[in-house]
Order: structure tokens, then sequence, then C-alpha cells
């Protein structure tokens, strides 16, 4: 639809998503030297002038995605997906515990999508000793981030909070009490309970949530949940709000779309960390996107192979394959009226990017051209064997959408 | 005994009698096709109480007992049963095989299927494992128990003594004492005695009962003594003495003192009510000896005894399709 530009690039007949306006109108962009020139109603001599002149069709033309917390660095994934920036888990094979690796890991080349690394918090992400988060800071690290796991050591988990504030870095945390979900699999319920599989309390999440939030506010430290999923952490974290801490929270589509239901029978790729909730519990999480509890929502990508996935439910890895399907499971909250489409793209975008102090997600003149073009209604089936990313492990296998992204610009170019 | 069967268990005309491929679990099985598998057995008792204990309709088959947990009992049972019935049955143990190297399951799963077996029993600590089996085989499967998920056959065996000692099911009272929560034999039991109508009670103490477990269709209590009243069959489960490092029950005497089945208790329950015991047994800590050998009122040895005839008709059921018994291609 759009080869590689040199100067100018115009895209006209475009409806313009504006999360910071609130608005949606028609229009086009004018891109030049990868940053945005102009937007909105474009004399026709603009275009004309244009070294490329490309015809949206009426797609939704919006701020690239930023993906909080993606396991892999997996650019076809992202740009199948509209993923512009994906800030990468520091559980990596060596785990980004030292400037060096948030450097190279920061250095992968930003064509498609530019990888933000996160620090890990302690050392080999054991939970025991504090990493060199500072100098990681300086090395490129967006934030300090306990990665997959809960710290059980509180003392531990003050100091890196008193630590990072020093440094003005959030503090990512993974909510779920260890000593809890110890040997669990699944959350407790009728279907963990039928299956037969070890299941622990979903209170093991809230119990994890009340208490970095004291920590946080006792220390004064920014506090980002990496993904929430239950009813109880939510009214934590409400109350936390309206009490000044500076507290914040994503959620992943998994949990906004399905319960433990998906999880019958023994469906490895439902096997998510934190896992899947009861119905209650999702219809919490939709309701904490409806009120602004929820500050965004990221893909919770990690991709898994058949090594770890082909196995029994016990043996299987936790998580999903979910940066190419995060817009189009994020569009049946638009569907169903929770957001306005404005909102939505300020939940995926526009809001992580400020968050983390990035300069991304925004519809504005002179910010980075990153941008995606959304058909919002077009109808497709998720197929996990035909995503474009590293595997296929999705629990949307089979499932019928509408919307999906039909071209990613990273910098001005067009890619994938 | 089929008569006992109320019209709404019994087979509706023209369905078929047993559709599936494998024997996964007791979950999605219809009444009727319960009824007919306790029927098969019965027919399978005579025979294994006579000296020549063979009728060779299976022979020429192969049976691989694929155990990847240890196991002595259920073991034997479906090697007897499938030996009875003229089978080749080979035995593997996990112990010896190339699991222990690392190989994955499945791979495991292909090598096992490449030789051609005509009937695969599993038994694996994974809830799940049987299922993840079947899909990959070309022959049936049959699940000897799989984590804390199922084990079909057990619940069949003790439908079958329940049926044979008190002459039904639908409307038995039957209380599952013990380690619910770690028990596939409890869950099975819960499925099929559900399915035919039984009242099924479980108790044990709050930290060994499956959480919404009475969403499985059952009561739920934590006073023994209180789920006895009106029991007419009285299943406990083995107390799994590994697990009780202090996380679970605080000592094997606490839990005999509220959860130990003594003659004093059993008294309890409704006149004559059976006892019974997947085993094996820890005697004094969830049975006390006069009871589980009271041969008027235990039922344990029996288990065992309709344990065989209950594989035996397991195994030929399973088998008739490849074999080509009429109706059944």
């Amino acid at each position: 639809m759009i080869g590689s530009v040199k100067g100018t690039l115009a895209i006209r007949n475009g409806r313009i998503v504006d999360p910071v306006a609130g608005t949606v109108e028609e229009g086009g962009v004018l891109i030049k030297d990868g940053r945005i020139e102009a937007f909105g109603e474009i004399e026709h001599g603009v275009f004309r002038k244009s070294d490329v002149v490309a015809d949206a069709r009426g797609a939704l033309i919006a701020p690239g995605l930023v993906d909080v917390g993606a396991f892999a660095i997996d650019p076809k994934a992202a740009t199948a997906g509209g993923i512009t920036t994906s800030l990468l888990m520091p559980d990596q094979a060596p785990p980004l515990d030292a400037p060096a690796l948030i450097r190279q890991a920061a250095s992968f080349p930003a064509d498609a999508v530019s990888i933000v690394p996160l620090a890990a918090a302690t050392r080999g992400l054991d939970g025991r000793e504090m990493a060199e988060i500072g100098l990681m800071k300086r090395a490129g690290a967006a934030a300090v981030c306990t990665g997959r796991q809960w710290i059980a050591d509180s003392e531990l988990v003050a100091r890196i909070m008193a630590y990072a504030s020093a440094f003005d870095m959030i503090v990512v945390t993974h909510a779920e009490d260890g000593s809890l979900t110890k040997g669990a699999v699944a959350t407790d319920g009728e279907m963990a309970s039928r299956l037969g599989l070890a299941s622990a309390p979903a209170i093991a999440e809230a119990m994890a949530v009340a208490r970095d939030l004291m920590l946080a506010e006792e220390t004064g430290a920014r506090l980002h949940f990496r993904q929430l999923s239950t009813a109880r952490s939510f009214d934590l974290v409400r109350a936390a709000k309206k009490r000044g801490v500076a507290v914040t929270c994503g959620v992943s589509p998994a949990h906004f779309l399905l319960s433990d239901q998906a999880i019958g029978p023994f469906k490895t790729f439902a096997r998510l960390s934190p896992p899947l909730r009861s119905e209650d519990d999702r219809k919490a999480v939709i309701e904490a996107v409806r009120d602004g509890t929820v500050d965004l929502i990221c893909s919770a990508h990690d991709p898994r192979g058949p090594e770890a996935k082909r196995l029994p439910y016990v043996s299987a890895e936790p998580g999903m394959a979910g940066a190419e399907t995060l817009l189009t499971l994020s569009l049946a909250l638009v569907q169903e009226g929770v957001v306005t489409l404005p909102r939505l793209i300020d939940l995926l975008a526009t809001a992580p990017a400020k968050l983390f102090g990035l300069e991304a997600g925004r519809m504005a003149v002179g910010a980075p051209a990153d941008l995606i073009l959304v058909d919002d209604g077009k109808p497709w089936k998720i197929v996990g064997d035909k995503l474009a990313g590293k595997a296929g492990n999705t629990p949307f296998d089979g499932l019928p959408v509408q919307g999906r992204v039909l071209k990613t610009i990273k910098g001005g170019q067009p890619v994938g | 005994m089929a008569d006992d069967v109320p019209s709404e268990f019994a087979l509706p005309d023209g369905v078929h009698p047993f559709p599936h491929k494998h024997l996964t679990g007791i979950a999605g099985l219809q009444p009727w096709e319960i009824g007919f598998l306790l029927n098969e057995a019965e027919q399978w008792i005579a025979l294994n109480r006579a000296t020549a204990k063979h009728d060779d309709r299976l022979a020429g088959l192969t049976q691989i007992n694929a155990f990847f947990e240890n196991s002595t009992r259920t073991l034997l049972s479906f090697e007897i049963a499938g030996k009875r019935l003229g089978m080749d049955v080979v035995n593997m143990h996990a112990a010896q095989s190339s699991v222990k190297k690392g190989e994955t399951l499945l791979d495991t799963t292909a090598t096992l299927n490449a030789m051609k077996p005509d009937v695969i029993v599993i038994r694996h600590d994974a809830s799940g494992a049987v299922g993840l089996i079947a899909d990959k085989v070309d022959c049936p499967v049959l699940n000897a128990g799989d984590g804390r998920h199922e084990h079909p056959t057990q619940a069949l065996l003790d439908a079958l003594t329940i049926r044979r000692r008190i002459g039904r099911i639908n409307g038995t009272v039957v209380t599952i004492c013990g380690d619910v929560l770690h028990s596939r034999v409890a869950r099975s039991n819960i499925l099929l005695l559900g399915t035919l109508g039984a009242e099924v009670r479980v108790v044990a103490p709050p930290t060994l009962l499956p959480p919404a477990v009475e969403r499985m269709g059952v009561k739920a209590y934590t006073d023994f003594d209180a789920a006895l009243e009106g029991t007419e069959v009285v299943m406990m489960l083995r107390l799994q003495l590994e697990r009780m490092d202090g996380a679970f029950v605080p000592s094997p005497r606490e839990y005999h003192h509220f959860y130990g089945l003594t003659r004093e208790r059993l008294a309890l329950a409704a006149k004559d009510a059976l006892v019974m015991h997947p085993g094996p047994m820890n005697r004094g800590i969830e049975i006390t000896s006069d009871v589980a050998d009271d041969i008027q009122r235990s039922a344990i040895t029996e288990q065992v005894e309709m344990g065989v005839a209950v594989r035996m008709a397991c195994l030929d059921v399973l088998t008739r399709s490849r074999r080509g018994v009429e109706g059944w291609a």
C-alpha cells in the first residue's frame, strides 16, 4: 500500500484519532523527516507537492502503540499489531540486570519498533540483591521491574522503591503473593477443581497489591502494576489513587475477554500469569477500564514455542503471543461502548508513553511519525499458526474479530 | 441388575451404547454409557471366580501399560484384566524409560504409538496428561489416573461394588471423606455417582476440600459426624501422608480424631452402611482395622475384585471397533 519513502509522505482521506483532544476527525497527515509536519485538514496543494501520497481510504490514522512489558523482541509481531515502541521485560537470557545488557537491548535497530528495556530490580532477577538501577537508567532503562516474579522480601522492595524514587524511576511489579501461588497453575474455582489443577486464591494478587501500595506510599515511589486481574486489586488501586499515591496499573486483553472457563479442557495456550480469573473478576477488569482505574492496556506478549506449550497443563510455561492481537482485541471495548476510540488509543499509546517518559504515542506536530492505519470494521479470524510473530500461542485461536491494523509507520517509514 | 436402572438412565432406543474412542474420564459420559460399562463388567465377575480364567476374545492384541507414576494395584489389575482376555500385555515403567532422560511426553507417546499397540493404559502425575496423549495416538487410551484429575475405572469399580451391595445407585447417599483436594478418585466418583443420581457428600478439613466443590453438585462438610447422618456408603480416601508436613493438617493424630472412621463413628451412619476405601490404607489414621476388616460392612477387598472385571469390560468395549465387532465399526 505504501512503499519506502524518501522526503515527504502524505496520507490523505483518513480519520485522525487524537487521544489528547479526544477526537476522531476526517483528514490526513503530512510526514517530513520522520516527524509529523501537519495533520487534520490539509490543503489539496500540500498533498500535491508531497513526494508520496497515499490514500487511507477512510481508515483510522492513530499514533503507534506503546506496549509496556513484552517478554521478547519480536518486530514482526509488533509491526503486525501496530506497536511502534515496546518496553522489554528484563526476563531475558541473561536477565537485563546490568548497564551493558540494558545498552545492548536499547540499541536494537529501531527500524520497525523501538525497544526500550526495563531494568531488573534485582541481580539475576532472583529477588535478593538490588541491581545497579541508577546506572541502568543512564544506560537507557525506562523503569525498574521485578520481572515475572514477585519479590517476597518486603524490606528489599522498600529499598528498591526508595532508591528508584531518587532517580524518578517507576517501579514495575508483578503482583502475586508467591507464598500463596506456590505450585499453583490456575485460580481457585470450579474449573480448577474439576480439572484437578493446583490453584491459588485470587486474593494472592490483592495481597501483593496491598503490600506494594503501602510500601510505595511509605517511600514515595512511583509504582506501576504491570498487569492486574481481580476486583479486589482494582478496589485497592482506586482507593490509593484517591489518597494521592503515585500508582498506575495495566491490564491485558486476555483478562477482560476471557475467564478461567477458557482453560478447559487443559488448554495450555490459556495458561497465563496472572492466571485467567473468574467471570466476576473479568467484569471488574472492564469496569476498571471504564472508570479510569486502569491506566494502560498491554499485550503481555510472551511467544512460546511447542517445547513450552505442548506439555501437560501443569508443566507448560505461562504466557501468550499478544502483540499482534493487542489492538484488535482491545477494540472490543469500543464496540461494547466501554471506552471511546480516542480513549482506547490513549490507553494503548499515549498514556503508556507519557507514564514512562517516552517521546511517542502522540498525534502532534513535531512528534515522531510513528503511526498506524487501522480498518476498525474489518472482520477477520485469529489463527495462531498464521500470526506473524515468533510463535502463535494465543488462547484466541479461531476467534472471529473485527478491526485490524492495515499499516504501521515507524519514523515516517512504512514497515512490515 | 439392569432392571433396577431407572428409565432415565437406560439406553435410549437407537443410541450407540458407547460411542467413545477413549476412556479418559467420567466427565462427558452419559448415564446410560456408565450403566452399559457396569453391565458389561458384571459379565466378567463369574469368569474371574472360576478356576480357568481365560476368554481369548482379545487374543493377538497388544496392550501397553504406560505408567509414568508408580502404582502397584492398578497396574496389576490392568495387567491381569488384559491377560485374562488373551492380550499380550507389556508394562512400561517411567523409572526405566527415556522420560527420565528428558524426552518429552509427546515424544514418548509417538514412540509407543509407533509400536502399534491396540490399547494404551496410562497413568501420569499431571492432570490432563492422558487426554493430551489420547489426541496423539491411533489406538484407544484408558486413563489409569492423571494427577488430581480423574481415575475413571476406579469410579466404575466403586459404582459396581455399590450397585451389587446396595442394589441401586440412584438415590443412594454416599459420603466421601478425606483428602478430596488431591484425589482423582474423589473427582471421578463425584461425577459418576452424581450422574447416576446418588446424593454425594464430601467431608474433609477445609484445607483438603477443593475450592467451589459445591459447584460440582456435592454437599460439602467439615464435620464428619454431621455428614454421616443417613449415609449409606462411606467412602474413605487415603490421607496422603507425604503431604502432611503441617501444612494441610496438623498431625495424623489430630486427623484421626476428627476424620478417622472408627466403629463408633460408623454407628452414626445409616444401618448397615457400606465402608469403602480405594487403598492402600493407612490403618489407624483414616480408618481403624476393626472397621476395615469387618467383612459385613467393608467392601474393600470386593472393590479390588470388581476392579479386574471393570477393566476387562473397558478393554473389551474400547477395542470392539478395532476388532470389527458387529455394530462397533
